[in-house]
């Protein structure tokens, strides 16, 4: 049995979220093989994060700092195709800051005479630019795997925001006693088929991932990135931040949703109970 | 000269203004039991998330685009940039679960107080259209933003419809528009989302318009019917119903803005993949129980018509039930009748859960036992039980 067989017969097994999981080439362990079991990604420790629970709030500062640490490190594989560089005026960025930062990209702008592709400085109405043209440059560029794309990554991917700080952190893990078979670890897709990175490695040990593997390389490294805040750039920092600024990404309105949330509630507290004040009044006159 | 026509349109005016003036009174003068309790006011609940599911829907539907190339982007693009984008689309979606909640319990009020009895029946026959209505409109409403759950789901529907005999096949090219869902589909999901929105919208009118003409039913049968024991609409019953909206309201508000993870599907805010069949197709969760119904059923086409039937049954509930009633004088047996009402809403739940599980193993037997147990609260238990009772005076 083949490692893409015996996956494809825990799919039969998975449920609600190892079918999820699988969407992104994340099994978590339903399958009726022994190794699927022990290869199934480790429960990623929950972690504290600002916008955490129903009265959580984004903290800015790390939501830029993640930003940082996006365009430097995750953006040369990773695309926000559904962001435009003016939403990020709802991490605290002002227009002038945001048109400034959007001038340090390249986005495509046609054909020069040649037919060659022209590239020009973004603006603040322009989407992020894709890393690659396609999948198929995708998956020639990281051995077959099609990096996913991250604008609404903590919420499809199952484990949430936990498990993308603990993925990010937790390489170098000793590797699985397990053999090749269950390398099948292309950490998602975007458009095309659930991808196999291959090769004699089989990818990096992860034990968030699936079979322990991704293919995704370590990507933080201490000083990747530099702050303008002056915060010490650690590779858990980095991974703290840039995992504020995904979920961030992934929801950007929560902060008002549960701003609003406070101010209608209490409204809708005193509302009802001058209601149940006039309901009694009104009724007062009535025999039971 | 010129003073005549604008005093004729003053009349005219006047007439009319009067004309509403007498129907708003006899609205609001019109009797109901004094007696009625917190169930009655989901009908106003229900009115309340309709009116605001259209404004929010009017809304979206300005910048939405049915193309299936298009439609993930465009309603990201409303969540993200529109002006309130995010809170419209997140009012349309918790009304949507708001809204089949809330008529899952006035279904349910209807069964247990047996609202459904003459004089009624005609109500009860408009308000199961609507029930079916509302959920043709949900489930085109889901296909709309063309995520993975989207695309699957009318992929599920597609095929159901493509089991019935010897028609399946043109009806399944007829609802998707060609051999899988695609542009087509989004196009018909679209208009008949809209389209059926306002139907619904006419279906209540006419609702409320019955009601008004043979009076509401009451929590103690005809003995709450007694007019010495009504009381007028206004203001003791607006004044109820208010308090029934502006509860739900916070209902409402606290899961909106607090919980939203209650009422939305992960895996639709994955854009559609015809290449990538996601291991577990799960619909809303309001359709959960028929979900469970059909998968219990080792034939494709009759697992589709038990869980049609499941829904269809519902328009004969005035004919089967062959009792006068359990509440009101004759109480024999009313124990019996709440223990089958609590098995009806046990089998419904579980066959729910029985969907959201792979229905295999032990779900398979959950979601068979369920079935039956749903049935037999219509086929076994409504027919026979004054019959029953009768037996039970006897003994």
């Amino acid at each position: 049995m083949t490692g893409t067989q015996v996956l494809s017969s825990s799919i039969a097994q998975a449920r609600k979220w190892g079918g999820v999981a699988l969407l992104l080439g994340v099994g978590l362990g339903h399958g009726p093989a022994g190794w699927a079991q022990s290869l199934a990604p480790a429960q990623a420790p929950v972690q504290n994060w600002s916008f955490k629970g129903p009265l959580g709030h984004f903290d800015l500062a790390a939501v830029q700092r993640g930003y940082a640490v996006f365009a430097g490190v995750c953006a040369s594989c990773h695309g926000l195709t559904q962001v435009h560089f003016s939403d990020l005026a709802g991490m605290g960025l002002t227009s002038e800051q945001i048109a400034a930062l959007a001038e340090a990209w390249q986005v495509p702008y046609g054909l020069d005479a040649e037919g060659r592709l022209k590239h020009r400085k973004a603006q603040p109405d322009d989407a992020l630019p894709e890393p690659y043209p396609n999948a198929q440059a995708a998956r020639a560029a990281n051995r077959g795997a099609v990096p996913p794309d991250l604008s609404r990554i903590t919420q499809v991917y199952p484990g949430g925001p936990d498990r993308v700080f603990a993925l990010l952190t937790g390489y170098g893990a000793p590797p699985s006693h397990q053999n090749e078979k269950g390398s099948a670890a292309g950490e998602g897709l975007v458009g095309g088929a659930f991808s196999t990175a291959t090769g004699g490695a089989g990818g990096f040990a992860n034990p968030y991932a699936i079979g322990h593997r991704t293919a995704m390389p370590p990507p933080l490294r201490d000083g990747a990135v530099v702050y303008a805040d002056g915060t010490q750039a650690t590779a858990e920092q980095e991974a703290r931040d840039v995992t504020t600024f995904l979920a961030w990404v992934s929801n950007p309105h929560a902060d008002s949703k549960r701003r609003l949330g406070v101010g209608v509630a209490l409204y809708l507290c005193f509302l009802a109970t001058l209601l149940v004040i006039l309901k009694r009044r009104i009724w007062s006159h009535v025999r039971k | 000269m010129a003073g005549t026509p604008s005093c004729k349109d003053h009349k005219e005016q006047g007439q009319e203004a009067a004309g509403v003036a007498t129907f708003v009174k006899d609205y609001m003068s019109l009797l109901l039991p004094a007696d009625l309790n917190l169930l009655w006011t989901i009908g106003a609940m229900l009115v309340a998330v309709l009116v605001l599911m259209l404004l929010s829907g009017l809304t979206l539907a300005l910048s939405y685009t049915p193309d299936a190339s298009l439609a993930f982007g465009s309603v990201e693009a409303l969540e993200r940039r529109m002006p309130s984008g995010w809170l419209l689309r997140s009012l349309h979606m918790t009304g949507a679960s708001f809204f089949m909640a809330a008529l899952y319990l006035h279904v349910f009020r209807g069964l247990y107080y047996g609202s459904y009895r003459a004089p009624r029946r005609g109500l009860w026959l408009i308000g199961s259209a609507l029930l079916v209505m509302v959920m043709i409109t949900a489930f085109a409403g889901y296909v709309l933003p063309w995520g993975q759950m989207s695309y699957w789901g009318a992929d599920v529907a597609g095929k159901a419809v493509g089991a019935v005999p010897l028609i399946g096949p043109v009806l399944e090219r007829i609802f998707l528009g060609g051999d899988a869902p695609g542009t087509a589909t989004l196009h018909r999901m679209f208009v008949l989302h809209f389209t059926l929105a306002f139907s619904i919208v006419g279906a209540v009118l006419l609702h409320v318009a019955v009601l008004h003409t043979r009076g509401s039913s009451s929590p103690s049968g005809l003995r709450g019917q007694n007019p010495a024991r009504m009381l007028p609409f206004y203001p003791y019953f607006t004044i109820k119903d208010t308090l029934g909206v502006v509860v739900m309201a916070l209902l409402f508000t606290l899961v909106l803005c607090f919980w939203p993870g209650l009422i939305t599907e992960p895996a639709n805010y994955r854009p559609a993949n015809p290449l990538h069949t996601p291991a577990d197709i799960e619909p809303e969760w309001y359709f959960l129980p028929f979900y469970g119904m059909l998968q219990a059923v080792p034939s494709k086409f009759a697992g589709l018509l038990v869980s049609a039937g499941a829904v269809a049954v519902l328009f004969c509930v005035p004919w089967l039930d062959r009792g006068a009633g359990w509440i009101g004088e004759q109480t024999g047996q009313r124990w019996l009748a709440r223990l089958a009402v609590s098995a009806l809403v046990v089998s419904f739940v579980m066959a729910g859960l029985a969907g959201s599980h792979h229905v295999q193993g032990i779900w398979l037997l959950v979601g068979r036992l369920a079935t039956v147990g749903y049935y037999a609260y219509f086929l076994g238990f409504l027919p026979f039980y004054a019959k029953l009772a009768n037996w039970g005076e006897r003994a």
